[in-house]
């Protein structure tokens, strides 16, 4: 079975830019009723129909999970991206009804913590909202350390330091400021878990300084969507469908199988969960690899792929679907 | 439909019966003449109206008996209920989703009230009628998952998921097919099934457990496993082997179709919302053989299959020394003519 096709009908009730880069987005269900609660560090797929094209993004649900009224989301424009947040940013408008997915996490809280250590960079700082109403009506243990560019591009900074007086950190780029990560790890009561959203630098950051200084790897967490990168387009033939598709420059793999009508499974289309690895069947050519899924071993091996952000170069790919 | 609920036992004098409507609905679980493990999950979504697929929650003529056949359990046995203290959300998850499951779709039976926080859960076949605080474990007489799992038929393994596994950290186990939860707590989803032979070889673990860390919200999944037991014992703990163990002995050509039950698992996976646990229920139906071969297709499939059955499956599932009597007696119901794809009966 396929996943990723359980489908809610909702209405957006509330478009309100909150700075120069991030609008936030309120929806409720369409004509009235509950939506689903969810947990701390879940996402949701936003279907956008762009002309002839569907997008589907995933965005991190930043509202209280207990509310069940609606569902909030923030979407950082990016103007060097394929179009799902521009087309957020310019199309979407109160009163627009939209299709989004079931809540999936991906980034949940390990609730055995007697700690949650939140690090937050820019517009990652959306799934640690939604952990941090969780965690407060809980009554749970949480700390958040929150680098922003410049005050004015702190998304959600003020508002977060006077919902959690003393809990929240922020730190500003613009004056120097910077996270002391050694210290922080070094001074954690035991059984304290860290989670990391933000950039790929610092989630490498945390990791790596986290292992060096002997955390175990289960206490380590973090989410990094990938947007798929753009790229030349490629073909490929599908062996279990018997289609060729052909991938377009600014079209990922598995929006080129789904626009086939090719049944491709999926749930983050962001590199993470690993639901839309493909067999590869065989190729002449170069992969290219951009997602956090496969072992290295297995991307040097050449026997899978995937589509969500991954890429092809080369003469032929025929895959398992 | 209202359900006349039977007054039977599972232990010492195992009055326990299924009615015609209750042998007409059983889940069959062979789809073919023969038997491998496979990854046989399939969307837990309403599928023909009177089979045990129609509803969320299956409620049927042995309910009342078979809680109290828990209580009982669990009154000489507290270690069969466990969870640890992380699991007490994903209690209050499973606590909303059978309330609610129970209250659409079996209005007759159960009522659910809410104001806020405050909760009001009518069950009738019970007596049951509480008020309590969502969240709050004080208003309940029991922690959550204990107290819903005590109303609800089937076994309950709560699986806390981190590190790209699933833990049993929590469940209510007193229907078990030979596993035990207090010797499972707290372990992962390749430990617990370290036991099951020849699985792992096949690589059914790790497909299987891709499949559930990915099971969503709002997709539930299931699928059926079996087992036999002699006699219609729900409690075949490894606790309680040496009390129900010497019962598989003294089978003989006139008693077996009395005493042999196919034991069938009804097995449904969900993704809790709050926590994002994942609740394994695990249903268990018994028929006995008497019964099962009033339907000319079962018996003659579960024939071929047992006599075909691999030895290791056969060993593990506990029952190789009574398979010979087994095959000689269901082999009277054989007559060799094909059967029909699927597990429903040909009359349908």
């Amino acid at each position: 079975m396929s996943a990723g096709t359980a489908k809610l009908n909702v209405t957006v009730a509330e478009v309100k830019p909150i700075n120069d880069l991030v609008t936030r987005f309120k929806f409720v269900r369409t004509g009235g009723g509950d939506l689903p609660t969810f947990s701390g560090g879940a996402h949701t797929v936003v279907e956008m129909q762009d002309g002839d094209i569907t997008r589907l993004n995933a965005y991190s649900l930043m509202s209280n999970p207990a509310d069940r009224g609606a569902y909030t989301i923030s979407v950082r424009r990016d103007d060097q991206g394929r179009g799902g947040s521009k087309f957020m940013h310019s199309k979407v408008k109160e009163g627009m009804e939209m299709v989004i997915s079931n809540p999936v996490n991906l980034f949940s809280l390990d609730l055995r913590a007697k700690k949650h250590l939140m690090l937050a960079g820019g517009i990652g700082i959306t799934p640690f909202m939604a952990q941090m109403h969780q965690l407060s009506m809980m009554g749970g243990n949480f700390e958040l350390h929150y680098s922003v560019r410049t005050a004015s591009l702190g998304t959600y900074a003020k508002e977060l330091a006077e919902r959690y007086p003393g809990k929240v950190h922020i730190y500003h780029d613009d004056q120097k400021e910077a996270i002391d990560l050694k210290t922080l790890l070094a001074n954690q009561p035991l059984g304290t878990h860290v989670y990391v959203c933000g950039p790929k630098g610092m989630i490498n950051w945390v990791h790596g300084t986290a292992e060096e200084m002997g955390w175990p790897r289960e206490a380590v967490h973090s989410e990094e969507f990938l947007a798929p990168a753009s790229g030349k387009p490629f073909e490929v033939k599908c062996a279990v469908s018997n289609k060729i598709v052909q991938v377009g420059e600014h079209q990922s793999l598995l929006e080129a199988l789904e626009a086939a009508g090719i049944d491709a499974p999926y749930l983050c289309r962001g590199g993470a969960c690993g639901q839309c690895e493909t067999n590869v069947i065989g190729y002449d050519g170069k992969f290219l690899h951009y997602d956090h899924w496969l072992t290295d071993e297995q991307k040097a091996g050449g026997k899978h792929i995937m589509p969500c952000v991954s890429r092809f170069e080369g003469k032929t790919l025929v895959l398992d679907r | 439909m209202t359900i006349q609920f039977n007054d039977e036992t599972f232990h010492g004098d195992f009055t326990f019966k299924n009615s015609e409507w209750a042998i007409k609905r059983f889940p069959f679980p062979f789809h073919e003449d023969s038997y491998m493990y496979s990854v046989n999950m399939e969307p837990h979504t309403s599928y023909r109206p009177g089979s045990v697929f129609e509803r969320t929650f299956d409620v049927d003529e042995h309910y009342v008996s078979e809680m109290k056949d828990r209580a009982r359990v669990l009154a000489n046995d507290p270690l069969r209920c466990q969870s640890l203290p992380h699991m007490t959300l994903a209690g209050w998850d499973l606590v909303e989703l059978i309330m609610e499951a129970k209250a659409r779709e079996y209005p007759d039976l159960f009522e659910l009230h809410k104001d806020g926080n405050r909760w009001r859960w009518v069950n009738k076949p019970l007596g049951i009628d509480d008020t309590f605080t969502f969240l709050d474990e004080s208003t309940l007489p029991y922690g959550p998952m204990e107290y819903i799992t005590r109303q609800t038929q089937g076994d309950f393994a709560v699986l806390d998921q981190r590190d790209d596994n699933l833990w049993m950290d929590a469940g209510m186990v007193t229907t078990q097919a030979d596993w035990s939860l207090d010797f499972d707590i707290g372990m992962n989803f390749f430990e617990w099934h370290a036991p099951v032979p020849k699985a792992h070889e096949m690589g059914i673990f790790v497909r299987a457990l891709k499949f559930l860390l990915n099971i969503q919200q709002g997709q539930p999944a299931r699928r059926l496993n079996w087992t036999m037991t002699v006699n219609p014992l729900l409690d075949t703990s490894p606790e309680n082997y040496h009390k129900w163990g010497t019962m598989k002995q003294g089978l003989t050509m006139e008693n077996i179709g009395e005493k042999q039950h196919l034991r069938v698992e009804l097995q449904t996976f969900f993704r809790l919302p709050r926590s994002n646990a994942l609740v394994f229920p695990i249903r268990c139906y018994l028929i006995r053989f008497e019964d099962l071969v009033t339907v000319p297709k079962w018996a003659r499939r579960l024939h071929r299959v047992i006599r075909d059955l691999p030895e290791e499956l056969a060993t593990y599932k506990g029952f190789i020394d009574n398979r010979p009597l087994m095959v000689e007696y269901l082999s009277q119901f054989d007559d060799g003519s094909p059967t029909s794809d699927g597990i429903w009966p040909d009359d349908d």
